[in-house]
């Protein structure tokens, strides 16, 4: 039986910083669980998808103070996990799916023809950006911006910033190249400062 | 004449490798033009701020 999922925003459990209190990781393998079962209709192939992030993301424990983002963490591994399976499953044939060649023409709606930014795209200055980490307000809303980054952006901005991992162990680690690696990074920092912009600083300036 | 478009993916991905020496003078020129670029080397340096913070655990 699998328990109903009481909240879906990570960023409610902000101070405590034990890891491997077993209360903490059982909840957090149902609420895996329960997202994973949803995306593969497989209870089985589902538990074994949960083991296999839940191990792996839990190499990675050191990096992390704060709960909500190991949580972020071990959500995107979880997503990959899943995509593999699709893609085994489907029997897709991709060169890989980190080509940056994906849909995110994000970019391009932020710069105009001659590479200028569009005038609603400027960015502006940010007042005082590190007194925002003393609020949970603010850490929910970066929260929820790390969440809309597509997929393979979050995880790959997530072993860059959050594992601190540098840019050859990132590459091997995904089959990827530096160059690939350069534009998915760039792509997801022009998200998330678009995201912070949009939903905080300016929000914040406003009051 | 580097554009907006290149400067900020230059801006990002030096904050992978020191970037070629070329590049850094032409950057840097455009940068001190454009105000809406010099924001955002300012945000990227934010930005990896505030994921370590996040990361980490703002509340120690």
């Amino acid at each position: 039986m699998i328990k109903p999922q009481k909240d879906l925003d990570p960023s409610i459990e902000t101070c405590t910083t034990d890891l491997s209190d077993p209360v903490f990781l059982s909840d957090l393998r149902l609420q895996m669980l329960k997202f994973a079962v949803l995306q593969l209709s497989d209870v089985s192939l589902a538990e074994d998808a949960v083991q296999e992030a839940l191990v792996g993301a839990l190499k990675n424990t050191g990096s992390f103070g704060r709960r909500a983002a190991f949580k972020t963490w071990v959500f995107a591994i979880l997503k990959h996990k899943i995509t593999d399976i699709f893609r085994q499953r489907k029997k897709l044939v991709y060169n890989s799916e980190l080509s940056p060649n994906d849909d995110d023409d994000f970019g391009d709606q932020l710069f105009g023809a001659a590479g200028r930014w569009e005038k609603d795209a400027r960015p502006v200055k940010w007042s005082n950006p590190l007194e925002s980490v003393k609020t949970d307000h603010f850490w929910k809303v970066f929260d929820a911006c790390l969440n809309n980054l597509p997929e393979t952006q979050a995880r790959i901005f997530m072993m860059r910033e959050f594992l601190e991992l540098d840019s050859s162990e990132i590459c091997e680690t995904q089959d990827i190249t530096t160059s690939n690696l350069h534009v998915i990074l760039y792509r997801s920092r022009l998200r998330l400062r678009k995201c912070l912009e949009t939903n905080w600083f300016l929000e914040g300036d406003k009051l | 004449m580097m554009n907006c478009s290149q400067a900020t993916r230059l801006l990002s991905e030096a904050q992978e490798r020191e970037l070629p020496l070329k590049n850094r003078a032409v950057l840097k020129i455009h940068v001190l033009m454009c105000s809406s670029c010099r924001n955002f080397a300012h945000q990227m340096d934010t930005l990896r701020q505030l994921a370590r913070a996040y990361s980490k655990g703002h509340k120690e």
